[in-house]
């Protein structure tokens, strides 16, 4: 009684006239002529670079880089590889990359919320400070800060002598210059040295262990909160640990800088320029500014419109429940508003790290100046250069853009 | 820099096969000569506040065009930074580069760059300011150095603090309007770069007294036009312009009396070789018979270029010294004229 299915026999004919099949040929159609005419531009590419003599070949970053870079994280000289000088040049850009991500957020976060203010002045204020920046192209701010830190504080000769001009600051431990900034640095009367990782970067072990122990002291501290609130839920009892939480967090690493024998270096006058000393020159000083002005500007446009995005009943709905204007920000709106700030500003993050690539205005190595720069006009090799250089920034975006969105999966409304 | 790597890029993705041979035939058609200078270097090349560009460089391209077309005015200027100059060259943005360019032998060979000669003996030197009582560069150690990025001082400048056992701290600079920022704002100690740009940034400052070009020179920089490889008739036309310029001097012709000299033949066979009174020289390599009467008429001899643009009696003040005639003692030599 049951009817067999009707047998299907497929003909060649069908991807054409049958509607099941025709939009899927017409798209692999459509991608093997895009793939074709990719082939094709990079064949002929290769082909004429050839006919120009210049094949492409990465042999050249194995050669000494034959120049120096002032601001160098890891061991590099001279004689170094341009492998290296490109290193060094990365680790350049994460630093004002990190820097001003993090810089730039704070910023942005407190004058998205103060230009919501009901202080008309400070309102005001921070209107201006917005659209200030990010109405100027960001180039002329960095131009701009740099040329403010040159011609504005002293030059290292004038600290010179008995009657100096200038004087360090803040018990003649800082040094602000026209140069850069000294700041005071860490040091330990009886360290534990460095340890080279596959003799590529050298790690201080003091840093390590100095990291370690507050990690722990940070989980035993919450450990402690977390015993607290049980006892609160079973009990309804709060036992008193804040001193304990502070106690873990803060002696361990104390008794640590003691045992290795902690002091700070302090900045000192010796020749042409300050000796010792934290150096945070003004090239990346006045690229750090102006990245971080530039892109708070658009974060606080960001926060403002996350936070307008919240209903005003939920304010209300706070007010009613005795929550002061302070904490019904921060308990109740940006919560919520976070959900709405957080994929838009993926994208600030990354357009500072892109922008980092100005640096070489100021004169900031970063890797678009050691690899994208001198590498590039020592070596001719433009291609291979460029193309590494892309394939770092994409490296560098997609990692932001990874944590990002791990970040905002944690923060987004929770369908159950 | 970036813009100008695209612009490679893309010719390099699209052009099938080679474009570039008979950069004359392009020239012609085109109408006007494409110049590659510095991007502003007082005596050398930079434009007054009419956009004339004028300098010792600028003149070089002058008598390349009087030399093809009769007309040293027909020259469009591309002022390049020294990162992106040999993209710019080797992507055909303009037909020959005059940027005060070291003649170098991987720039000659890996860069595939044709150099037409030397039309400069510089060397790299150090400026500091007057009142820091640094006499030598061995005294430098410690200090902070501005430098332009993409130039040969850079390499130089590492090697002379290595081999010498000093530290110092580079400042790298895009340009050398920016150099001269940094110097005169006293955001480093010492400004190096060929000894003639140093002179020029010293004359630049206002107050030259107040600084002072130390005695070391620490490299070989041997300045000269260049054009990209590919096109031997082209180098020959370019090499063969500056020789005629240095030839002139040679001979005594200047632009005033050129002309003249030129109207019938002179006892000196060379002379009359040069400007066409005699055999059909320029024939060989496809210029009009009077090429070089135009060129020296219009922009001088070799001697003259000097003096106008930065001789001792202009604000860059620099002496002939290695730069004369190799009959005066110096190092300025062309191959004969036959």
């Amino acid at each position: 009684m049951t009817e067999a299915p009707l047998k299907k026999t497929f003909t060649i004919g069908m991807l054409l006239y049958d509607t099941r099949y025709r939009s899927m040929t017409i798209q692999i159609f459509a991608l093997v002529c895009f793939m074709l005419l990719v082939s094709w531009l990079i064949s002929n590419t290769i082909q004429n670079l050839e006919t120009l003599g210049k094949g492409v070949e990465l042999w050249f970053l194995f050669e000494p880089a034959s120049y120096d870079i002032n601001q160098k994280l890891i061991e590099y000289d001279s004689r170094s590889t341009h492998l290296r000088a490109a290193f060094v040049g990365l680790i350049n850009t994460l630093i004002v990359a990190i820097l001003g991500c993090i810089t730039a957020t704070v910023l942005g976060i407190i004058i998205g919320i103060l230009r919501l203010s009901r202080n008309w002045i400070v309102a005001k204020i921070m209107t201006c400070w917005v659209e200030m920046f990010r109405n100027v192209p960001v180039l002329l701010w960095i131009v701009f800060f740099m040329a403010i830190l040159i011609e504005t504080f002293p030059t290292p000769s004038s600290f010179r002598g008995e009657n100096a001009e200038s004087s360090l600051l803040l018990w003649e431990s800082v040094a602000v210059t026209n140069r850069g900034t000294y700041l005071p640095e860490p040091l330990f009367h009886n360290g534990l040295g460095d340890v080279s990782i596959f003799g590529v970067v050298d790690v201080s072990l003091d840093f390590v262990a100095f990291l370690i122990i507050l990690v722990v002291g940070i989980l035993v501290s919450n450990f402690l909160k977390k015993r607290a609130d049980a006892t609160q839920q079973a009990t309804g009892r709060r036992p008193l640990v804040w001193p304990y939480r502070i106690a873990v967090i803060v002696i361990p690493p104390l008794i640590l800088l003691y045992v290795l024998g902690f002091y700070l270096g302090l900045p000192e006058l010796k020749g042409f320029n300050f000796k010792g000393g934290i150096y945070l020159r003004n090239s990346l000083i006045a690229l750090w500014l102006a990245l971080s002005c530039y892109t708070s500007a658009f974060i606080a446009e960001i926060v403002r419109a996350g936070i307008m995005a919240i209903s005003k009943g939920q304010t209300e709905a706070a007010y009613s429940l005795g929550l002061r204007p302070g904490p019904t920000m921060n308990l109740v709106i940006l919560p919520q508003a976070l959900r709405v700030i957080i994929p838009p500003l993926i994208s600030q993050f990354l357009n500072l790290t892109k922008n980092s690539s100005l640096a070489i205005s100021v004169g900031y190595m970063d890797i678009t100046g050691t690899l994208g720069g001198i590498t590039l006009n020592q070596t001719g090799r433009e291609l291979e250069t460029i193309l590494l250089l892309m394939l770092v920034f994409l490296s560098i975006s997609l990692s932001i853009s990874a944590v990002m969105n791990w970040y905002n999966s944690t923060v987004k409304i929770k369908e159950r | 820099m970036k813009i100008k790597f695209l612009i490679a890029a893309v010719a390099a993705t699209f052009i099938t096969g080679s474009a570039y041979s008979a950069t004359l035939d392009d020239v012609m058609a085109r109408g006007h000569l494409e110049c590659g200078v510095s991007t502003g270097l007082p005596g050398f090349a930079s434009p007054d506040d009419q956009g004339v560009w004028s300098g010792f460089d600028v003149d070089y391209c002058r008598a390349l065009a009087a030399a093809i077309f009769g007309d040293s005015n027909a020259v469009k200027y591309n002022p390049v930074s020294t990162k992106n100059r040999f993209t710019a060259l080797a992507s055909g943005e303009f037909d020959v580069l005059a940027r005060n360019t070291t003649w170098t032998y991987s720039r000659d060979t890996d860069l595939k760059q044709t150099f037409l000669g030397i039309n400069f003996y510089d060397g790299q030197g150090f400026m500091v300011r007057a009142d820091l009582g640094v006499s030598s560069a061995t005294e430098l150690d410690g200090a902070s150095v501005c430098i332009q990025t993409g130039t040969t001082t850079e390499l130089n400048l590492a090697d002379f603090f290595r081999v010498n056992g000093m530290s110092y701290e580079p400042v790298p600079i895009e340009t050398n309007a920016e150099a001269q920022e940094q110097f005169f704002g006293q955001a480093c100690d010492a400004y190096t770069t060929d000894r003639s740009g140093l002179a020029a940034t010293r004359a630049a400052s206002g107050n030259p007294d107040d600084y002072v070009v130390l005695p070391e020179v620490i490299s070989k920089e041997p300045l000269g036009p260049l054009v990209r490889h590919g096109d031997d008739q082209w180098a020959d036309i370019g090499r063969w312009v500056l020789n005629a310029l240095i030839i002139a001097e040679e001979k005594g012709l200047t632009s005033a009396n050129v002309r003249e000299m030129a109207s019938a033949p002179t006892n000196d066979p060379e002379i009359n070789r040069l400007l066409g009174t005699e055999g059909a020289y320029a024939d060989m390599v496809g210029l009009p018979n009077d090429w070089a009467v135009h060129a020296i008429e219009q922009v001088g001899n070799y001697g003259e270029i000097f003096a106008n643009n930065i001789g001792p009696d202009t604000p860059i003040g620099l002496a002939r010294g290695v730069n004369d005639l190799w009959t005066n003692g110096g190092l300025i030599y062309a191959p004969p004229y036959r």
